[in-house]
């Protein structure tokens, strides 16, 4: 192994927004994203996969931006927490929820608690009922030191009332456009 | 935690990346879903010259039932996508039921089955599902060489398959259940989604009376591989309903040598074993009554 790493520049696609990085093989997409395109809103905590901080969307689905190499991440839409909000910074569903029901308190875990249940909850139709029991199974694998988890199961519940709520005022807008 | 220096090979074709496993040899890892393999890189228990990915090959992909009911799941399917699918669940309802098993949904979305037994955890769900089901890994080599190796020749101990160095496992293959043959899996882990203490994977035959004909199990985190046990001597001829399952359980805990560890003393999972088998056997045996039953109704 040479002492000067092979570079590699990959062309990151993250919240709709393409941007080339030079990076080494061994750079995490983690890194990546908080160091080389500086969002830092993914947080980075055990580095193996275990505490679910750093979940990001990738094609929509959530994985551990830690345990993949930025090198595979070309070709793929990534999302993280600051995808989330809409273009007029509407915060999404599981955002609000969160502050609504006091999701957080430290803060750290929460990027990856929102891209995860955000992507949980598209398997939902708005309307459709989330169980405490299927809530509990959404988050299952992230990690919380401060919350106690109870916050964040009601959370869910919330966020799925909201995108009910945004679903049915939709429709009443359509409803009101059509009638014009 | 960050990996140590690789270099990296992303080949967009399986001969391109046959060819450069045959020259690196021993120097190069395979790289799918990444799931066991980077933890390890990051935390500096693995040192590969390079890294071959391999997610860039088309035709790697897709999972088939063969004629005579196996399901054949290519290298690159995540454990998301077998999960789902539904002509390998009703082929092998036994795939869902411990794919589901396997860590966190954002894990299975990344993790590949056929990675999972290529890395040869005994305390992994695929490799006990292997080896239960009697199936077997492709593997091909440089020259269009390929084989089928079977799960008992496949897991030689601990993260230790006969794999050699120069080939790729293209796919494995889950063997077809028998006729009037049910399944379970159980596991017991501290936490839902952690490796698993202990975990069981049993089927149970019945013969056309409804009286027990054929009982086995693979556990995990248990031994060295996946061991498959054949319990029947415990039960055979017993009518499923008020079959002795404890008694299934007993043996099994008498056939196993699990070592303890900082999660569980051996004890402990030779009790689980017992216990797990039992829950197990009694579920295997009510799926076995439906599965039959569901057959008599389409012929």
């Amino acid at each position: 192994m040479s002492l000067i790493e092979e570079q590699f520049t990959v062309s990151l696609s993250v919240n709709g927004t393409t941007r080339p990085v030079t990076v080494p093989a061994r750079r995490l997409l983690s890194d990546a994203i908080r160091h080389d395109l500086e969002l830092t809103g993914t947080h980075v905590g055990c580095e193996h996969g275990v505490c679910g901080a750093c979940t990001v969307l990738l094609d929509g689905a959530p994985v551990r931006s830690c345990l993949m190499f930025a090198v595979q991440a070309e070709g793929h839409a990534i999302t993280t927490v600051e995808g989330l909000a809409d273009a007029n910074g509407r915060l999404h569903p599981v955002q609000e929820a969160f502050r609504d029901c006091h999701g957080l308190q430290c803060g750290f875990c929460t990027p990856g608690f929102l891209t995860t249940i955000a992507a949980a909850l598209e398997e939902y139709e708005p309307g459709a009922d989330v169980s405490d029991e299927e809530a509990r199974e959404i988050v299952g694998g992230n990690l919380c030191r401060c919350t106690g988890y109870q916050n964040i199961v009601k959370a869910v519940g919330r966020a799925q009332e909201i995108r009910t709520e945004r679903a049915g005022r939709a429709d009443g807008d359509a409803a009101t456009s059509a009638g014009r | 935690m960050k990996p140590p220096p690789f270099g990296y090979a992303a080949p967009c074709t399986l001969e391109e990346t046959l060819g450069l496993l045959a020259e690196l040899g021993h120097d190069a890892k395979v790289l799918a879903g990444g799931q066991s393999l980077i933890p390890l890189l990051s935390m500096r228990l693995t040192a590969p010259h390079t890294l071959v990915d391999i997610n860039r090959i088309p035709g790697l992909g897709g999972i088939s039932i063969t004629p005579k009911g196996s399901v054949v799941v290519g290298a690159l399917v995540r454990h998301a996508e077998l999960l789902a699918d539904e002509s390998a669940h009703s082929a092998n309802p036994l795939l869902r039921r411990a794919t589901s098993q396997v860590a966190h949904p954002a894990i299975r979305n990344r993790g590949t089955t056929c990675g999972s037994v290529a890395h040869a955890d005994p305390s992994g769900e695929m490799t006990a599902i292997l080896a239960i089901t009697g199936g077997s890994v492709r593997v091909a080599s440089a020259g269009g060489g390929q084989r089928d190796v079977s799960a008992t020749d496949f897991f030689l101990g601990p993260l230790e398959s006969s794999l050699r160095p120069d080939e790729l496992a293209v796919s494995v293959r889950f063997g077809a259940p028998a006729a009037r043959t049910g399944s379970a899996f159980l596991e017991l882990a501290r936490r839902r989604g952690d490796y698993a203490m202990c975990g069981a994977a049993v089927t149970v035959t019945l013969d056309e009376d409804g009286a027990v004909s054929d009982v086995r199990a693979a556990y995990l985190s248990v031994g060295p591989v996946p061991e498959v046990h054949d319990l029947s001597a415990a039960v055979t001829g017993q009518p499923y309903a008020s079959a002795d399952w404890v008694a299934a359980g007993a043996l099994a805990a008498s056939l196993v040598d699990p070592e303890g560890d900082l999660h569980a003393s051996a004890d402990y999972r030779r009790r689980l074993v017992a216990v797990l088998t039992e829950r197990a056997l009694a579920q295997a045996a009510a799926d076995a009554v439906a599965r039959t039953q569901e057959a008599a109704s389409c012929l």
